[in-house]
């Protein structure tokens, strides 16, 4: 337990969480590919073509993944977000800052993808639907903490603040995840569900499992890579940043 | 596979617009979220050693 707790201390500070952070980034980048390949080989020569949709339906490869990425993205940085504020750490609030650009570009992606397959399908690019609308509201969620600290200037006033916005804006995540259930809509149902056996051949499942890993590796590659980025910046005045750029 | 010509699987069964368009965005934002990220760090990295120089050309090292 002492050990543990060394631990967590230990990396807790940006100063050795830098390099860690740079260490683990190939690994990221290099399960990403890995991945992203494997799961576009199946998506696009392995997996049949649909019944009902056709071709049109492989869309499915990326907006799922991009869906899912957006909303568990969110709840990491609230995560942290929430942790910076209750422990007054400042790694916590960086990781925060780091998440939430990719986030966003998660949540953009899954509306361009499902207006792209709601168009030929649905023959609409958008209707106000309770599963659009709150993945809609994810996205200025996302864009309202980023301007949120953008618009702050003092670093550690700015963290609180977002903070605050995320850890609030949480409650919408459950929404967009039930707002299949909870409401009649137009978005098809879950593809994938713990307690019923999923409702696509096996090859289209794993294609999408493996794309969703791919954004999954990809999204904490790019968290990484932004991270030591924004502890650069935060900690030039430190002795260690000045030492580390010789 | 059920592709049986190059022409054939970019056409995508008529879907090509909507099957590329939504590969294509998502490949490029993944593209250039990296490399945004790439000039980021060289920027904070110069602008550390432009600071470095200027300390050094002062004569107080650190």
């Amino acid at each position: 337990m002492q050990n543990t707790i060394i631990h967590w201390f230990k990396y807790g500070s940006p100063q050795s969480f830098y390099p860690l952070a740079g260490k683990m980034l190939p690994w990221f980048v290099a399960l990403a590919l890995i991945f992203g390949l494997a799961g576009l080989w199946l998506g696009f020569f392995v997996a049949p073509t649909d019944a009902v949709q056709g071709e049109g339906y492989r869309i499915i490869f990326i907006h799922v993944a991009a869906s899912w990425m957006s909303m568990f993205l969110y709840l990491v940085m609230a995560f942290w977000a929430g942790l910076g504020l209750a422990l007054n750490t400042r790694l916590s609030s960086m990781m925060a800052s780091a998440v939430a650009p990719t986030g966003a570009l998660m949540a953009f992606l899954s509306l361009w993808t499902g207006a792209l397959w709601g168009k030929p399908m649905w023959g609409t690019w958008w209707v106000w639907d309770a599963r659009l609308t709150s993945e809609l509201i994810l996205l200025f969620l996302y864009l309202g903490f980023l301007a949120l600290q953008a618009a702050i200037d003092e670093p550690r006033r700015a963290d609180k603040a977002g903070a605050i916005l995320a850890l609030v804006g949480v409650v919408n995540v459950p929404i967009i995840y039930f707002s299949v259930k909870w409401w009649n809509t137009l978005h098809q149902g879950a593809s994938v569900s713990i307690n019923k056996s999923p409702s696509m051949a096996a090859t289209m499942l794993w294609g999408m499992l493996l794309m969703a890993l791919c954004f999954w590796m990809y999204s904490f590659a790019v968290a990484l890579l932004r991270v030591r980025a924004i502890i650069l910046e935060r900690e030039r005045t430190s002795e260690w940043v000045k030492h580390a750029v010789a | 596979m059920q592709w049986h010509s190059v022409g054939e699987f970019f056409a995508m069964g008529g879907y090509a617009l909507y099957v590329w368009g939504s590969f294509g965005v998502t490949a490029l934002a993944l593209v250039i979220e990296p490399l945004l990220l790439r000039k980021r760090r060289m920027d904070v990295l110069e602008s550390l050693r432009r600071e470095r120089r200027a300390d050094e050309r002062q004569g107080n090292p650190s």
